[in-house]
This record gives C-alpha cells, structure tokens and sequence, in this order.
C-alpha cells in the first residue's frame, strides 16, 4: 500500500521543486536554443551562421582540439592513476592515510588549486631564486627556467590538464577501489595457483571484474571534462591557445557581448554531453529494474 | 613476511610515497608560503623555509590579516556562509518533499516525471546562464543573495532529488501501512518517519550540495560578478589572481582562507564526505 492518493495532495510536495526546475532548467534551455539562431544582441534572426561560424573559425577549432586533448588525456590519467592507485594501496598497510592525501584535493575549490599550481609553475628569470616547485626542480637538475603557461600550444594545455588530474584522481581510486575490494579474492588466489604472474592476474581476473566500474567513471569524467571552466578561467583565462568551451562560452558573453554565439557555443556543449545523458538514463532504468 | 619479500616490496613502497608526496607537496607549499612575509617569499623557495630551522621564527600571521581585512576576504567569508547555508536548506527541503512524492505516491504520470527529472541533471549550467541573467536583470534580482540562492537551489535540485528518491525509495513498505493503521497522514509519515530514517542520507546530500555551491565560481561569477559587496570566497579569489597575480604572500593566505571550511569538513565527516561526493558522481 503506497498513500492512495484522493486528490491532488502531491502537488503541495512537487510544486515548488517544478517551479524551479522550469525557471531555472527548462526555459532558460529552450530560451538558449532560440537564442543560438539569433545575431549578438538577439534582436536579428541569423539562421545558423552562428553554428557555421563555431565550426570554421580558428579560434573555436582551437578551442575544440584543447577540449578533445582535454578528454583524452585527462580521462586517461585520472581514470588509469586512480586504477593504479587502488590496485597498489590494498597491498600497504597505511591506505587509509595515503587515500586521504589523494583524496583531499576534491574537497577544495579549482580557484584555490588554480592559485595552488600557479604557484608550483610560478616562473621568474634564471637569475632570480626559483620560488615555484617545478621550476627549482629543473634548475636544480640543471635545466632554464621554463614559463610552462605560454608554452603553447602543447606545454601549457598539459600544465592545465595535470591540475585537473590531481584534482580528480582521488575520486576515480575511491570508487575503483571500493570495487576492487569487492572481487572475490579466491578468484585471483585461483589465479595465482595456477602460475598466473601479478600482470596476468590483474588483465585477465581484476579488470573484467572492474569493467562496469571504469566505463562507469570513464563517462563521468567525460561529462566533467566536456564542461572544464574554473581552471583555465584562473590559470590562463583562455591565452595562449589554451581555451575551451566552456571558457569561450563565457567569454563570448560577458568579453564580447555576443550572445547569440554564446548561446550556440551552449548548445554545441550541451549536444556533446547528451550521449552520456543517455548512458546515465540508461544506467538509471537498469537500476530501477533491480529494484 | 620473508625478508626476501620485503625486499621485493621496496619499489611497491616507494611508488607509492613517491605519489603521496608529489600529491601533497602542492598544497604543503602554498600553507608554508601563506605564513611567510612577502621579501622572505621572493627571496627562496618554501622548501628552504620548511628545512631551516632558524627561519622558523620568522614566520607571521600579517598576511592573514592583510587579506581578511584590506583584501575583503573577511566579508567574503561571510557572504560565502550567507550564500551556501540557506541555498543548502532550500534545496534539501524542497527536493525532500518532490522525492517523498515520487517515491509514496501514486499518481497518473509519476514515473515520466520522475524519468524528466533525473534527465534534467545532466543539463550543463551554460544552457541557462543567458536567459537566467537576462530574467536577473528584469526582476532586479542580480548581484542578490536570494537571487543566487533560488538558482543554486534549481540547479542542484534534480540531483538532490535523484539521491533522495532512491533511499525514501528503498524504505520497507510496511512501515506505511503500520502508521497509516495508526492514523498517521501522509505529512505526518513524512515527517516523523520518512526524514528521521534518511538522516544519513540527508547529511550525504547536505554536504555535496554544501561543498559545491561553496567552491562554485561560475554560478557567482555571472548573478554576482559586478557587485563586491556579495562576493563569495571563490569569486574574491579570483580577482585577487586577476588584480594582485604577482603577490603571493596574499594569493597563498587567500586561497588557504578559501580552503579552511571545506578541508574542516572533509577532516571531520569524511565518512558522509566521501559517500556525498561518490554520490554526485552522476551530476552534469
């Protein structure tokens, strides 16, 4: 028996929360869908020439490649250090205090570990004493002092990435290794006994037991990535060929004051991340099923 | 353990302090360098600082004090409070009452409500800022503080929503029928069963949403960027970088002042900490 419902009592309880949701989410995004079709200042309509132009101008093309070395290198990093970590911290008897140390860069803003790691890049001339960790190591080991974020156009986009793979690969080790620690260990004793090296253990038992798990975060990190603002907005704000989506979207905006190649440059954001929308539904109706 | 094993083990231990140290030595630097005055900063790297003894002496609180009192990141501490308490209230509170709906009551058209719901997390906020700003504008709502609570709560509702619906989900059925036996309403069962079964839970939801209106900049950035006055921590911050990027006596203080609430939190419900931030893994 669920509370049979005489009249319409729910309503009390989803009203206010549907009243946000449609002036917050759902008109505004339609509102942005119109907007794209519309000139600067939304008053002429444009048809798609704001879409042609986010996909022919050289800016936005650069933009896009930094968001695909985004995906890719940051996927990879957080998703494959977080794996290693989990793997390597269940053998050491002090995993609780190193999976706090990783972990901890999830609790604060990307404004501070921007300042954080601009700090670690700081740069001043070789003649000067290096205050920023990375450039004193080089100095040290005899190298230039090197001003990582105008390196462009490789350089400083990976200095960014590492910021924000030091910022999330905690969260990939704590949810890989919550479902490492759920593989029967009699499945890789097995394993063992039979003359399987750790390698083989680990390809052949630990990752098809992990599998849902990394596609899992895999996608997360995608969707994250996809929508990366606050730390290049603080590092670099877009110089140097290191902009992105998100930031350019934000810029077209409040720098340029062109809203209808703001509102296209959302939309192309938004239609990236629908695919995962649907593996997230998807994953959501599995769940539902189980239940 | 065999000592030949332990042998075998020095690189797996050395991997890993390795990893721990070059995660930790960032943060390590910038708390050194918050408490170091400005000529000792330019003049050596933190490390020297943390290996010399005799420059342990020299360490000051006058930078804390210059950015809490000439930098305003005093009031920003404040206006950060005053933006993510009641935005975390609001939220809890009205996603509680849609969840309690969707989960114990039936009605035509409650599971395409719920589909549209959970559908809605992954819109990414950029769909919305345009139009959001522009209604902002009109109602005189921007550089307000109900203005940013009211947005943060619309756009972390569909998550909180999502969180809360499973677990009131999941609560055994006959635990209705026994207080509806018992003349219990359906508020009644909401309120003295329902919320104190999902306290874990809502202290799970609580502090993600706490954390992440805390830490946000954009959201700050675009219904507050032209008004100081109501600048939270992050946003201050961030003109700090723009202003003063060369000064890192008050960079470093100001982002450990920006970090003190979050880490306090994290140290002390790491447990609820953990399984919030876990739990939010899904949100756009």
């Amino acid at each position: 028996m669920t509370v049979t419902n005489k009249g319409r009592a729910h309503w009390f309880y989803l009203a206010p929360a549907l009243l946000l949701l449609g002036v917050f989410l759902v008109y505004p995004s339609a509102e942005t869908i119109r907007l794209s079709f519309y000139g600067p200042r939304s008053d002429v309509f444009v048809g798609a020439q704001n879409y042609l132009r986010a996909f022919t101008s050289a800016p936005m093309l650069a933009t896009f490649r930094n968001n695909l070395l985004w995906m890719a290198v940051f996927t990879l990093f957080t998703v494959g250090m977080g794996l290693l970590l989990a793997v390597i911290l269940d053998r050491v008897r002090y995993e609780t205090l190193i999976k706090s140390i990783i972990f901890l860069p999830m609790a604060i803003s990307y404004v501070a570990a921007g300042v954080i790691w601009r700090f670690v890049y700081a740069f001043r001339p070789a003649v000067a004493p290096q205050i920023g960790l990375l450039n004193a190591i080089i100095v040290g080991m005899g190298g230039q002092p090197v001003w990582l974020l105008i390196q462009r156009p490789w350089l400083n986009n990976l200095a960014l990435i590492a910021v924000g793979v030091w910022v999330w690969t905690g969260f990939c080790m704590v949810i890989l290794s919550a479902a490492y620690k759920g593989i029967p260990r009699e499945m890789q004793e097995a394993a063992r006994i039979d003359g399987a090296n750790e390698w083989q253990v680990f390809r052949c038992v630990t990752i098809p037991f992990l599998k849902s798990t990394l596609a899992m975060i895999t996608t997360t990190m995608i969707v994250f990535v996809l929508k990366m603002f606050d730390i290049v907005y603080i590092m670099t704000n877009g110089a140097y060929d290191t902009d992105v989506i998100a930031n350019r979207m934000y810029n077209e905006m409040f720098q340029f004051n062109n809203y209808g190649m703001a509102s296209a440059i959302a939309v192309i954001l938004f239609l990236a991340i629908v695919p995962f929308i649907v593996l997230n539904v998807r994953r959501f109706r599995a769940q539902e099923a189980v239940r | 353990m065999s000592s030949s094993r332990k042998v075998r083990r020095v690189p797996l231990h050395l991997v890993v302090i390795v990893l721990a140290l070059i995660w930790l030595a960032p943060s390590l630097g910038l708390l050194v360098s918050s408490f170091r005055p400005r000529q000792d900063l330019l003049a050596s790297g933190w490390w020297t600082a943390v290996a010399t003894p005799s420059e342990w002496g020299r360490f000051t609180t006058s930078n804390y004090q210059d950015v809490l009192l000439r930098q305003g990141m005093g009031r920003a501490f404040l206006n950060s409070f005053i933006i993510t308490v009641p935005t975390t209230l609001i939220t809890l509170t009205i996603a509680a009452l849609a969840a309690y709906a969707l989960s114990w009551m039936e009605f035509r058209g409650r599971q395409v409500l719920l589909m549209t719901v959970v559908g809605l997390i992954v819109i990414p906020l950029q769909m919305t800022l345009i139009p959001v700003l522009r209604m902002f504008n009109v109602l005189r709502l921007s550089g307000t503080f109900p203005g940013i609570w009211l947005a943060h709560a619309g756009y972390g509702l569909p998550l909180m929503i999502y969180l809360l619906r499973n677990f009131f989900g999941a609560l055994p059925r006959e635990l209705f029928e026994s207080a509806y036996m018992d003349g219990a309403t359906p508020f009644t069962a909401f309120v003295r069963l329902v919320l104190p079964l999902s306290v874990p839970v809502l202290a799970s939801a609580a502090i993600f949403q706490f954390l992440w209106v805390w830490n946000d900049l954009l959201v700050a950035l675009v219904y507050l960027g032209g008004y100081s006055e109501v600048a939270p921590l992050t946003l201050r911050l961030s003109l700090l970088v723009g202003s003063r990027g060369q000064d890192w006596h008050l960079l470093t203080s100001a982002a450990f002042v920006s970090m003190i609430v979050p880490m306090a939190v994290f140290f002390s419900l790491q447990r609820y900490f953990v399984r919030g931030i876990l739990a939010g893994a899904v949100k756009g």
